[in-house]
């Protein structure tokens, strides 16, 4: 494993350099997962960039990413591992009548017999991976529990073949959106990271970075009007990547500054909820009409 | 005892005081002093309830020793990431690591005689020469701009100034808020001011409690090296962490709270039926069935375990003296609907309403309080608190229905506003009722006092004080123990 950064820097610099503006925390941790090999646990708001972050992680130390999304419902068989019925079971047939009991038994119990989930491919992966379970809330306890082998000591036991142990240290990340209180056993094994929507600067950098071109006066007000948004009790508040999508769309329409026309015509893109878009409309758009006339005004001299 | 009063500004005393805490720099094995102050601050979080274990005092060593530790920003990331694990814990730890670390690091400094150049010829130097009303506007300026540097400098400055110069008060937060009165800083708008005066539209909320902070410390820091000792470790102010009162933006955090409380209503009560294993012998229907083996009681037959089936009768207040809490009592209430099917709820101002049957049609809590605020009908004249007549009204409402096996929960302040309390009739509701529990949204030091009537109905049920999600849960042990409602 030559591949770890050095510092919490290089690391920094890594991320910066796939696109992915780490706060210092963010980079911290993300550092010390990849030193001490130590789960991390990622939680905070939707769309501030938890799973990007292992997707930027991956890139930046040049591993592979091993996703695994869960879901409720989510069990072992889709998970770790499944035995292929119907292999073993053709096996058996081509066995025919001469095979002892415990041969065949041996024989379909083999590695060749076992589909691999994403677990297991990221604890029997040759090469180092990242290995992102993804939304860990979603599921139940008992998935919970079950994790908590893999996390404490990268191995999986499968009763027939024994002790299966990681071949390289995988980085493992787990996000969840804190929509139920995950078990102490977890948290214990895990460190700990909250994600939060970024600062005005921050976000602006973040804008800034995966759209250059844009005039950095309208992506300053974007980032503002962004703020604004998720100040208000909405279903869902605009995501970091809702951010960047919109910069993306002002700099194809052209737009010379956000009034409070360009608002109501572009603002399908950061607000997705027909409630939603009557609040904002009224909030901000309220808001926009104002400035509008006096910038306006100004950018015409 | 010299008064090291005011300090002219230097920006390098951090870092000495850093380097006698952590003994030396650039060492590359955790030094022995750090590592036991470690422990202690795991201590100290274990205290204010983190679950500090073991395993995570480990995972904060070795972390350490993978990063420059010295760097403060590092530091204390890295004790937060192995150290607090949830947003909660994140607030309560970084609490309890300002306070910890920086008297740590103060009394290591006083411990090796680290002093701060420049201080020694000082002494009242300053106070001469400031003009108290540059001060406030200067200061008033820096908080309206956020600038954490000049602040440290004038909160040095104003204390120098403003604070008495012997001893103070005694009481760190009492001199806290007597400075910041005669410094006059205040978050409402004074019109009275000049144009362009920070202060005329009120100043920063956090800017100033920043500030505020900001003179906690340099108190702290006097007192520290006037007695060369640590303060007592006080836990922390709970008003820190209680409840959350703005309603909206903390709906959330109070939603996380009830469902919490909703897994341990539903898990608790299996728990215990599991364990409750004996059965009572029927001894009736064992004589009748003995007559099959000529007398001989062969086969036991069992009186059949009726799984309790809580009734809950729940009373809110809604008034505006509880309007922080009521917001909090609405979201229990409407867990509890979702936990237990044998329900009934109310509310009360002045007149008391029943509001099962809207919490029953309405999934959604925010509909629910918009509801119960608009049209549940405790439209009332005054919009006081009658507890009085609440007592009596309610008493008419269900008397019928109570038994010995139903819960009577009252949330509310027992603040009367001087009204007749009727205590009397309240005890006769708790005496038909099996079990009946008050939950006061106040502190237990502010009962009793002024129009809190509550040492009254105390003597008809078990009251609690409530308004923090630790309350909440005690009482949902207390709610949940079948063994506690006999007798």
């Amino acid at each position: 494993m030559n591949d770890l950064p050095a510092s919490v820097d290089d690391l920094e610099e890594g991320l910066r350099s796939v696109g992915y503006l780490a706060d210092e925390a963010a980079a911290l941790v993300a550092f010390l997962a990849a030193r001490l090999g130590k789960p991390v646990l990622v939680e905070g708001p939707a769309g501030v960039g938890k799973t990007q972050l292992a997707k930027s992680l991956a890139e930046t130390l040049g591993r592979d990413l091993v996703r695994l999304q869960c879901y409720e419902g989510l069990d072992e068989a889709k998970a770790l591992y499944e035995w292929n019925y119907r292999k073993q079971l053709l096996r058996i047939q081509a066995e025919g009548e001469g095979a002892g009991w415990q041969e065949v038994q041996d024989d379909i119990f083999g590695a060749e017999f076992l589909l691999e989930r994403p677990l297991l491919a990221a604890i029997r992966s040759e090469r180092p991976v990242v290995l992102l379970i993804d939304e860990i809330d979603k599921t139940d306890q008992e998935f919970e529990a079950m994790l908590l082998e893999l996390l404490s000591d990268f191995q999986i036991t499968i009763p027939e073949l024994g002790r299966i142990e990681a071949r390289t240290m995988p980085v493992v990340l787990l996000t969840s959106n804190n929509t139920r209180e995950l078990t102490e056993a977890l948290k214990r094994r895990c460190l700990y990271l909250w994600i939060d929507y970024p600062g005005p600067e921050h976000e602006l950098a973040i804008v800034r970075l995966h759209t250059p071109e844009l005039d950095e006066r309208i992506a300053r007000r974007l980032v503002e009007v962004v703020a604004m948004v998720r100040e208000l009790d909405l279903k869902k508040p605009p995501s970091i990547a809702e951010s960047i999508d919109w910069a993306r769309a002002l700099l194809l329409l052209g737009a010379r500054d956000i009034d409070a026309e360009t608002f109501r015509r572009t603002m399908s893109i950061i607000v997705k909820h027909r409630t939603d878009l009557d609040l904002v409309a009224e909030r901000v758009g309220v808001k926009l009409a104002a400035p509008e006339e006096a910038l306006g005004a100004g950018a015409r001299e | 005892m010299p008064e090291r009063g005011s300090r002219p500004a230097e920006r390098r005393p951090r870092s000495s005081r850093s380097a006698a805490l952590f003994g030396g720099d650039g060492a590359d094995a955790l030094p022995q002093t750090l590592a036991a102050q470690i422990v202690q601050f795991g201590e100290e979080l274990r205290g204010e309830g983190v679950a500090v274990g073991t395993s995570e005092l480990l995972d904060a060593f070795g972390a350490l020793g993978e990063i420059a530790w010295t760097e403060p920003t590092a530091f204390r990331e890295t004790l937060a990431t192995t150290l607090a694990k949830s947003p909660d814990d994140r607030r309560v730890f970084d609490l309890v690591f300002d306070r910890f670390f920086f008297r740590a690091a103060e009394i290591a400094a006083v411990r090796e005689g680290v002093r701060d150049a420049g201080a020694a010829g000082a002494p009242g130097e300053a106070e001469g020469e400031l003009d108290p009303e540059t001060l406030r506007e200067q200061i008033a300026r820096m908080i309206a701009a956020g600038d954490e540097a000049a602040l440290r400098d004038l909160a040095r400055l104003a204390i120098a100034a403003f604070g008495r110069h012997a001893e103070g008060s005694g009481v760190i937060g009492v001199d806290v808020q007597r400075i910041r009165r005669q410094l006059g800083l205040r978050t409402d708008p004074q019109p009275q001011l000049a144009d362009g005066d920070p202060r005329r539209d009120g100043l920063p909320r956090d800017g100033l409690r920043r500030f505020e902070q900001l003179l906690r410390e340099e108190l702290e820091r006097r007192q520290i090296q006037r007695t060369e000792q640590l303060p007592p470790a006080r836990p922390l102010n709970e008003l820190d962490r209680a409840l959350p009162s703005s309603p909206l933006a903390d709906l959330a955090s109070v939603h996380r709270v009830t469902r919490q409380l909703k897994r341990r209503l539903k898990t608790q009560g299996a728990e215990r039926r599991g364990h409750k294993r004996h059965a009572h012998v029927d001894v009736r229907r064992t004589m009748r069935a003995s007559l099959e083996t000529g007398g001989v009681p062969v086969v036991l037959k069992y009186r059949p375990t009726r799984p309790r089936r809580p009734e809950i009768f729940v009373v809110c207040d809604v008034s505006t003296s509880v309007t922080s809490a009521s917001v909090f009592f609405l979201s229990v209430l409407h867990a509890l609907h979702d936990s237990f099917r044998k329900m009934r709820s109310f509310v009360f101002i002045e007149r008391i309403s029943e509001v099962t049957e809207l919490f029953e049609q309405e999934r959604d809590f925010k509909a629910v309080s918009e509801a119960i605020g608009r049209n549940a009908g405790v439209a009332d004249v005054s919009g006081y608190t009658d507890y009085g007549r609440v007592w009596r009204e309610l008493r008419n409402l269900i008397e019928d229905e109570l038994h010995p096996r139903a819960t009577l929960i009252v949330l509310g302040d027992a603040r009367t506003n001087g009204r007749d309390p009727a205590a009397d009739v309240f005890g006769q509701i708790a005496a038909k009722a099996g079990r009946t529990y008050w939950l006061n949204p106040e502190p237990r030091l502010y009962w009793n006092y002024g129009d809190s009537v509550i040492a009254a109905y105390e003597q008809h049920c078990e009251a609690f004080e409530c308004w923090t999600a630790a309350h909440l849960e005690e009482f949902v042990k207390a709610l949940t123990q079948p063994d506690a409602a006999r007798g």
